[in-house]
């Protein structure tokens, strides 16, 4: 769209009372506004604002990495964080545990007819300041609309492109016999701050999700011991018993972790507790998991202790020889047990 | 959380399993059943197992609400969604349970029936009251735990007049359960297990007290000691029926004094009294027929009953063949002993209703304790 022409007799888009409407995904000027208002308003960058069917990108250094992620979270805003925060925080979070450099993300809005204007922008908002905070720019992005009933406020789906420096690989099969595990911080808080906003269960608690970028974290750990890391994970659906296991069958290796040295925060387990829940199983939005090897623990404790998303990290478990692959744990009491995949979907729409 | 913390505290757990070791003789074995699931999922979860000597060993009973609930029971929900086009409202657990024509309630939503996850029987109340032109259905499961709510409930609705609310009344009673597995009579071609005792049910013992157990010490000389849900509870439970066995008693003890009298609730007793009777007779899913082991909601409330209502009928639909729950149900096998464990049947795809719920003694041993088979199963 050329600046020639002065769009003077349109009416700004009515943030305080509007509300998404049909026409607002038809293609036409109401979405033309829509889309320079309150989209390239908040997101804006030069890519974006080539206002083209596709962005054209500079040369990035290194191999590119690319990753895809949707978030259809209800309700759309909790402690900690919403939508738009977890949107751009889930698909950079995913390019970080490559060892990646986040670059450019696309969105994808899938809005419901009646979605509160304010909300959106609220929505937005929010996006580009996790995009700027994780150094990243939205270069493109896409909008629809569904009638009143078929969605659900809205939903977002992003994609992500990062860039590899030479030399590194991660990958979930690098795991190896006598490896540590480490963890960088409590787990269950994104879950369990999401439940605990649903009603009808009556959870009155200080819960406040951890959904944050993992990239400064990353890139200082791979700067700094980057050939003693093995790989690198961020444990969120399914919880870290997901993830363990997950890396148990890439690697064909079995993994044992303490139970008491796994950070639970206080108000997490009561909720977990009572609603009859394990943590182990609960989402996670902005956790870290590394496996590395043995005599690396201090040095990389350490590093992540020193960064403000670290700062309770602890080595869990370790990595050992299992031809069934299993993760086992030495629970609090002293026993042992398996740690399994959640079967089923005790709590949908998480992230 | 200190609360909590207290009663899962690894050092007292080694005290309580040195005085176990000590305590228990070496020339003989100890099988005890858990009757509950909550039980059976804190053995599993907290690794319990691994701190008892080898010759006590603990058997898991049918204590899980979902678990004994029978295929027709949900194949009358699913009827109710599907047929009727009624809001089913039930615990999240029970939606998986596999039922007839390769349906779940879970499938059921699927295809269209508007089956809800609750936490509580309010929610239900809630949707019906915001939808008064739908027909709203809570399935009510759960041993005498979660009857009292339920009762609750209809007493509400009743109060409110509520017309559109209703209640598939599945609710249970644990001594009749207990009842029908020391009545079973040892069968030696099934490995039948004699039992030495049973750690008694925590929140059922809330509610009906410890009175009702005595006749199991009594009339079968089965020692009962009822625990809290902690798993420092249990293994308390454990070594004070290793010490009743030693000593040749037989008595109900009660390990959970902080919550359980001997009398129980009188209030949530008569609120059941009020709004419930017994059945004749009730199908338990792994245990066949048991009389009067079960409740049906009262004549004066038959309105909210949804089996009246809707004119259900109930009809017996035969487990799977091969499954072995009922055996497993009442100590006489292990769940690797199932040719199914493990392989056509996992929590992903239950065959039983043992592997169902995390409280059920298959899907208990799937999720937490797999790791202990190949040392039983030998090079297996
Ligand atoms: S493993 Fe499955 S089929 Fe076998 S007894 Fe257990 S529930 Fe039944």
């Amino acid at each position: 769209m050329s600046g020639t022409v002065k769009p003077g007799y349109a009416r700004p888009l009515d943030l305080k009372r509007g509300r998404v409407d049909l026409g607002h995904g038809g293609g036409g000027r109401a979405m033309q506004q829509l889309v320079r208002e309150l989209f390239h308003a908040h997101l804006g960058n030069p890519w974006l604002a080539q206002g083209n069917d596709g962005s054209v990108l500079p040369p990035a250094v290194g191999r590119l990495v690319m990753s895809t992620d949707s978030h259809v979270v209800s309700p759309l805003f909790f402690p900690g964080g919403d939508i738009g925060s977890l949107a751009v925080n889930g698909t950079v979070n995913d390019l970080a545990v490559m060892g990646a450099k986040p670059l450019w993300l696309s969105a994808g809005f899938i809005l419901e007819e009646g979605l509160p204007l304010l909300d959106l922008e609220r929505i937005v908002t929010s996006m580009a300041a996790a995009a700027r905070n994780a150094g990243v720019a939205i270069v493109t992005g896409d909008t629809k609309v569904v009638e009143h009933g078929k969605g659900d406020g809205v939903f977002i789906t992003t994609a992500g492109v990062g860039s590899l420096d030479d030399g590194i690989a991660l990958s979930g099969d690098g795991a190896i016999p006598g490896d540590a595990v480490l963890l960088s911080g409590s787990i269950g808080d994104h879950g369990m701050a999401i439940l605990a906003q649903r009603e009808g269960l009556g959870l009155e608690t200080s819960i406040v999700s951890d959904c944050a970028s993992l990239h400064m974290l990353t890139a200082s750990l791979m700067k700094r011991l980057g050939p003693s890391i093995r790989l690198m994970r961020d444990p969120t659906r399914g919880g870290l018993a997901a993830t363990l296991n997950e890396i148990a069958h890439q690697s064909g290796v079995g993994i044992e972790i303490d139970e008491p040295a796994i950070p639970v925060h206080a108000p997490v387990a009561a909720a977990c507790e009572l609603l009859g829940l394990d943590p182990l199983n609960v989402a996670n939005e902005g956790k870290l998991v590394l496996v590395c090897a043995a005599e690396a623990v201090d040095a990389l404790l350490a590093e992540m202790r020193a960064h403000p998303l670290g700062s309770e990290a602890a080595c869990i478990g370790r990595v050992r020889e299992d031809a069934r692959h299993f993760v086992q744990m030495r629970t609090r009491l002293g026993g042992r047990r398996m740690v399994d995949w959640l079967s089923g979907e005790q709590l949908p729409r998480i992230c | 959380m200190k609360y909590i913390d207290e009663f899962r505290d690894g050092g007292i757990a080694h005290r309580i399993a040195a005085r176990l070791a000590d305590e228990s003789d070496p020339g003989r074995s100890y099988r005890f059943m858990e009757f509950c699931g909550g039980h059976t999922h804190a053995i599993a979860r907290y690794g319990v197992p691994d701190l008892l000597p080898a010759n006590v060993r603990m058997i898991h009973g049918p204590g899980c609400p979902v678990c004994v609930l029978p295929i027709g029971r949900i194949d009358m929900a699913i009827e109710l969604a599907l047929k009727h086009h009624a809001i089913v409202c039930t615990y999240a657990d029970t939606v998986r349970v596999p039922a007839s024509h390769d349906l779940s309630l879970m499938r059921a939503k699927a295809r269209g029936g508007d089956i809800r996850m609750v936490y509580a029987v309010d929610e239900a109340l809630a949707v019906a009251r915001e939808q008064p032109e739908r027909e709203v259905v809570f399935f009510a499961i759960g041993f005498e735990t979660t009857t009292p709510p339920t009762a609750f409930a209809i007493r509400t609705a009743a109060a409110e007049d509520l017309r559109n609310f209703s209640v598939l009344c599945s609710h249970v009673l644990t001594p009749p359960a207990i009842t029908a597995i020391v009545d079973a009579s040892p069968d030696p071609a099934s490995h039948a297990v004699e039992l030495d005792g049973f750690v008694g049910p925590a929140h059922v013992s809330t509610v009906i007290g410890s009175d009702p157990y005595a006749r199991f010490a009594r009339d079968y000389g089965k020692p009962v000691v009822i625990a809290g849900f902690e798993p420092l509870d249990v293994m308390q439970a454990i070594l004070m029926l290793v010490r009743q066995v030693n000593e040749g008693r037989a008595e109900v003890e009660n390990e959970f004094t902080r919550a359980v009298t001997p009398q129980g609730n009188r209030i949530a007793q008569e609120l059941m009294d009020e709004v419930f009777e017994l059945r004749e007779s009730f199908e338990w899913r792994g245990l066949g027929s048991i009389p009067h082991s079960a409740l049906r909601i009262r004549a004066r409330y038959a309105r909210f009953d949804a089996e009246r209502r809707f004119g259900l009928a109930y009809r017996t639909v035969p487990d799977h063949r091969a499954c072995d729950c009922a055996s497993i149900l009442r100590g006489q096998k292990r769940p690797t002993d199932c040719k199914l464990f493990g392989t056509v049947c996992t929590p992903e795809t239950p065959m039983g209703s043992c592997m169902v719920s995390s409280e059920g003694a298959c899907a208990a041993h799937y999720t937490y304790g797999r790791h202990g088979d190949d040392a039983q199963r030998g090079a297996a």
